[in-house]
This record gives structure tokens, sequence and C-alpha cells, in this order.
């Protein structure tokens, strides 16, 4: 691992009701990086990414963006970072314009593009006005991606993004990560799915219960 | 700094413009039960006026109570009160920013009807303005301190009834201050020690409950 | 400093030293009860008033006293178990908390049984009795609290985070009990104020509450102890000591 790495897990364990869920855990990124969280079930892929989201706090082990330690610096960390995780996060009764504006506010962005043209982009033209509750799970999926042409943030931490949507939606997110990682940008996603991603990095999560 | 704050506050008050129906839950239900008392008690114009300041804050607390469960409730099944946790803001004003959005939509509301209540309970004239001030003081109060509660229960699949066990004790006071001002007031005697204790009990709520609640919304989320 | 603060948060520490003081503790806890009954009971002089029904404030008031300081040993066990993320003082906060309402519960029945003789009736909505009862209250929303959470960790922090809200708040409303009390006081009824006794009879009580606050210790390290082996039964000195024939090794 080389000494510029971006972000690091450094041996991180987690560990609920002592029942350690695993352990260990070190990787570095770099700058360019797309890190694919793979296990079984209850391997804990879910619980990883939330502890790099910041959202859990590890048991043991440091997480380091650029040098400093992610949760001492939270507030530098969190602006330097969009999550997704597997609730797509949308008021159900606002439409999905609403549901990106309020979220553009939460997370300050210079990006001056349109709320409505990135839902356009996303495939959601003509829906930017109906309330959540009216869209597909693939449609709200798109909603809650949109937030990924607005931000700022170099590191992606996306819990199970393919989820629910098409084929060619699956292709259009593929493009923008690898974009998004040739920008310089790090991914880390976890899924179920083959990714056609090129030089993507595996990390493997085994189920520590079933070693054990 | 201030932009979570009004993105959030500006967020739940469509939200809860689109959600109508919600708001008005916990005036009817004051309205109703409310109307119960004379039917269990007695319609007789004096015997209700004796025991109007203290129903009248009773119910009010009940009917707060009732609506602060949903509080972040909706938050956390949809995965947003995620997506707030994480936010580069500081929690504490985006909590600060529901409470008062909260507030806005159920304090505020059972404060303007309850004079409406008041004279069907035939609450003497010099009671009313006790009753509204008290309230507009007291029922912001109870937003705040029944936020650390819902904030506590929220991810609990049973939290209703537990809320109200741990929020109610910590309702007392305001209970106490609020209903006796009126008491005070209608018996001619002067309401400002009362008052002054209300919104003693206001900015002390103010200051801590939000903190209180960002941390028990993380114990939450962590759980 | 340091050092001793990190080995009392050891669960394993604290176990097999409050092993070598229990039997010490629990002696004096004992003597100190029996003389405090005997004389109490026995010897303290009747009261002028109330005759022998007095003699229930023996249990009454040891009682009252550590219900309000077990909450406060439990909200701060709870803070430093918050702060320090240190084990052992989330397991005296879990043991605080059902022994004071026990002790609060001793307090109102005990008020009750001798308000029947002192005042004609069970319950008076008396400051003191409201006060207690709301604390009564509190304790049970942090043990229903505890008891909601599926997981140990966010149960813990969920009821310090409770206990210590619930602190904050005891003085404001034991503040605004008194208050409302004093508007609404009918003014016959009126407590024997412990300063004020005989010291005959203050005396015996004063070796009440200490013999109630050294029982309080007994207990709560009991309960923690306990708590200590269930936590704790995986590891490997808790298996050693209990042994696969569950005969005590120590």
């Amino acid at each position: 691992m080389s000494q510029a790495a971006v972000l690091s897990l450094d041996a991180i364990a987690f560990e609920r009701d002592d029942n350690l869920l695993f352990s260990g855990v070190s990787v570095a990124l770099e700058a360019g990086d797309i890190l694919q969280v793979e296990g079984p079930n209850g391997a804990g892929k879910t619980t990883l990414l939330r502890i790099i989201a910041t959202a859990l706090n590890p048991t043991v082990g440091r997480l380091i963006w650029r040098g400093e330690d992610a949760l001492r610096h939270r507030q530098t960390y969190l602006q330097n970072m969009l999550f997704l995780g597997h609730l797509p996060g949308l008021k159900q009764s606002l439409s999905p314009v609403e549901n990106l504006q309020w979220w553009r506010r939460v997370h300050p962005d210079n990006t001056s593009l349109e709320s409505l043209d990135v839902l356009a982009r996303m495939g959601l033209r003509g829906y930017e006005d109906v309330p959540c509750y009216t869209l597909s799970a693939g449609q709200q999926r798109r909603a809650a991606l949109a937030r990924l042409l607005v931000t700022e943030a170099p590191l992606w931490v996306l819990d199970e993004p393919f989820t629910a949507i098409d084929k060619q939606g699956v292709a259009e997110l593929e493009g923008l990560l690898v974009q998004h990682a040739e920008r310089g940008g790090i991914v880390i996603l976890s899924t179920h799915q083959d990714v056609g991603i090129p030089h993507i990095r595996r990390l493997q999560l085994t189920d520590m219960a079933r070693v054990a | 700094m201030g932009q979570g704050f009004l993105a959030i506050l500006r967020r739940d008050v469509l939200l809860a413009f689109r959600n109508r129906g919600e708001i008005a839950n916990p005036v009817i239900f004051f309205f109703i039960v409310v109307t119960l008392i004379p039917l269990g008690l007695t319609p007789e114009a004096s015997r209700l006026a004796e025991i109007a300041p203290g129903i009248l804050w009773v119910m009010a607390l009940l009917a707060s109570l009732l609506s602060v469960e949903g509080l972040f409730l909706s938050d956390y099944r949809d995965g947003t009160l995620e997506q707030l946790v994480i936010s580069p803001q500081p929690l504490y004003l985006m909590v600060l920013a529901k409470i008062l959005a909260h507030w806005l939509i159920s304090g505020l509301p059972l404060t303007l009807l309850a004079p409406v209540l008041g004279m069907m309970l035939s609450l003497p004239e010099a009671g009313y303005f006790p009753l509204v001030l008290g309230l507009l003081m007291g029922t912001a109060v109870l937003s705040l301190v029944g936020a650390i509660g819902a904030a506590l229960t929220v991810a609990l699949r049973k939290g209703g009834l537990l809320l109200s066990l741990i929020v109610m004790p910590l309702y007392m006071p305001v209970l106490i201050f609020g209903s006796s001002a009126v008491q005070r007031s209608v018996d001619g005697f002067s309401i400002e020690g009362p008052m002054a204790v209300m919104g003693a009990l206001l900015a002390f709520s103010l200051l801590i409950s939000p903190f209180a609640t960002a941390g028990a919304l993380r114990v939450s989320m962590h759980g | 400093m340091w050092q001793w603060f990190h080995r009392l948060g050891s669960p394993r520490w604290f176990y097999q030293a409050s092993g070598k003081w229990l039997p010490w503790l629990s002696g004096v806890a004992v003597l100190l009860l029996m003389i405090g009954i005997a004389w109490g009971l026995g010897f303290a002089p009747q009261d002028a008033k109330q005759g022998n029904s007095f003699r229930i404030i023996y249990i009454h008031v040891p009682a009252s006293f550590l219900a309000l300081a077990g909450y406060y040993v439990m909200a701060l066990a709870g803070a430093v178990g918050l702060i320090w993320k240190m084990k052992l003082a989330d397991m005296v906060m879990k043991s605080a908390a059902p022994i004071g309402a026990a002790l609060t519960f001793i307090a109102l029945v005990t008020g009750a049984v001798w308000g029947k003789p002192t005042w004609g009736t069970y319950w008076v909505w008396d400051a003191r009795i409201t006060s207690m009862l709301v604390l009564f209250f509190l304790y049970l929303g942090v043990i229903a609290l505890q008891y909601s959470y599926s997981g140990q960790d966010a149960a813990n922090k969920a009821s310090a985070v409770l206990s210590l809200v619930g602190m904050v708040n005891i003085p404001i409303i034991y503040k605004s009990v008194d208050w409302w009390y004093t508007l609404h006081q009918p003014a016959t009824i009126k407590l024997t104020e412990a300063p004020s006794m005989h010291p005959d009879m203050f005396h015996p009580l004063l070796v009440m509450i200490l013999g109630f606050y050294c029982f309080y210790a007994v207990v709560l390290i009991l309960n923690t102890r306990t708590e200590i082996l269930y936590r704790e039964r995986r590891t490997r000195w808790v298996q050693d000591m209990v042994g696969p024939a569950g005969e005590s090794g120590q």
C-alpha cells in the first residue's frame, strides 16, 4: 500500500453485544479506486459501509482520511463523503425535486446544476413533480442516486446502489462510477451483482460466525 | 451553519402541509376529549369553571404527547434520519429545526384552540390570557422534552407506550406551572411568578433538549 | 490515578476485589441495621402525638434517602459509561435501577402505612409523597427502556441518556411539586421534620441511615457481580472460576 492513500481503514473490527461481526479489516484507497465489498448475507457489508459513513462507530480500528482521523475531524470528513444507504432516504410525500432540494441544502454544494435537469438526466423526466410514493422502486432509487450528480464529495459510499434499477440504469450508474473514479474520486460499494467495471478492487468479508 | 436549520424547518413544514390529516389529529383529539368532560362530570358551569384550567392543561399535554411520537419515526423508517445524522451540518441545529416544526404544527394549533375550549368549559374571563400565554411557552417545552423521549424510542418496535412512560414524569413541572397560572389569575392573583418559571423552563429546555435529543438519536441509529 | 481508574473499569478486577470487601461490608451493614432497629423500635421514646406508629420512620426515612441518592448513583454511572465507555459503569447503572425502584416503592408503602394512623388515610397528595411517586415513575421509565432494547449496548446508552435527563430534571420536579403543594396546602397536615426530633429518637435514625447506605452498597455490589458474571460468561476467567461442574473455584 502506498503512502498516498486518501482513505484507509486501519484494522477495523465491529462487535455488537459481544458478538464479533468482523475484525482486522484494513484497506488503503487512493484517488481513482473503486472498491467492491463482498461477502455472504450477514457478513457485515452494510455494517462496514455504515462505519465508513460514520453512521456507526467501529469497536476497534481507525478511519483515516487524508492522514487525519476521520472520527476526530468528523465535520471535514463528512463534507467529503456521500453515503447512500440501504433505504433511499426520500420523503414519500415530497416529489423528487423537493427531495433533492432539501438534501442539497443540508449538503452544501457549489454545483450550479438545476435540480430539474439532474433528475431528467437520471431518467425521471416527467416525474419530477409527483410525490415519491407514486414512483416505482427503481424510480425512487434513481431519485436518490440523483445526489451523485450534484455532490462534490470525492468519496462515495454506496450500499447496494443497483437494487431495483433496470439494465440500462445499471449501465448508466456504472458509467457514472467509472467517470467519478477517473476524475480522482473514490467509490466504495456493496452489491450482489457482477459489476462491469474494469480494475475494480474487491474486499472479501467472510462470515466469521460460520468460520467459528 | 443555519442552512441545515432552515432546510429542515422548510421541509418539515411542507411535509406537514402535505399530510394535513396528521396535524389535525392531535387538535381533534384535544377537542373531543374536552367534550367528554361535561358528559362524564357535570354540565354545571360553576363546577366546570373550577376544573377547567387543570383539564385544559392535562388534555393539551396528552395531545402533545400523542403527536411527539411521530417526530422522528418517519425519518427513521425512510432513511432520512441517517442522512441527517451523517450530513456535515450540526445535528443540534437540525434537531432544533425539527422540534420547532413540530411545535408549529402541534403546539401552536393547540394553543389557538384552547380559548374556544376554555369558553366551552366556562373558564372565567381572567383565565384566558394566562392560558394562551402559558400554552404558547408550555407546548414548546413539551415538544422539546418529548423530542428526547421520541429519539430514545424511535428504533423500538413498540415505542409509543414506552414513550409516554418516560416522558410524562418530565412533563409535570410544565403542567404544574401552566395550570396554576390560570388558576391564580382566575382567583385574582398575579401570574408573573409561574410565567417567569415557565419562561425559565423554556430557556433551559431549549438549551438542553436538542443536545440530549441529538445524543439519543445517535444511540438509536447505532443500536 | 488513571491506572486506578482503568483497573476499576475492568469487570474482572472489580469482581475479584469486591469479593474481598463484601463480607466486611455486609457485616457492617447487618450490624448497623440490627443496632438501629433494636434501638429505634425498642429503646427510643414514644412520640408524644403519634405514639408508637412514628417508629416506621426508621425504615421510611432511610429508604427515601437512598431512593433519591440511588438515582444519582445510577445516572452518574450512566454518564461514566457514556463518556469513558466503561463497561463496569454500564453494569452498575443497570444494577442500580431496580434497587432504586424497590427502595422508592418501600418509601411509598411505608409512607402510606404511616399515613393511616397519622392522617387517617393511606394516601395524601403531600409534596414529598408526590415527589417520591414521580421518582418512582422515573425509575420505571429507565427500567422499561433498558428492557425494551434488544441489544445490550444500545440499551445501556439509551438508559444512560434517560437517567441523565432525569437527573437534571429531578431538582426541577421537586421544586415545582413543592411550589404546587404550598399553593394547595391544607394547613392541618404537617410532617414531623427530622432535625426537630428529640435526640433520643434521632440517633437511632442516624444509625439506620448509615446502615441503609451500607446495605445499599452491598446489594448494588451483589447485583453488579451477577451482571458481570452474566455479561462475561463466555470469557475465560469466568469459565475457569465457575468450572465445568459449576463449583466455585474462588
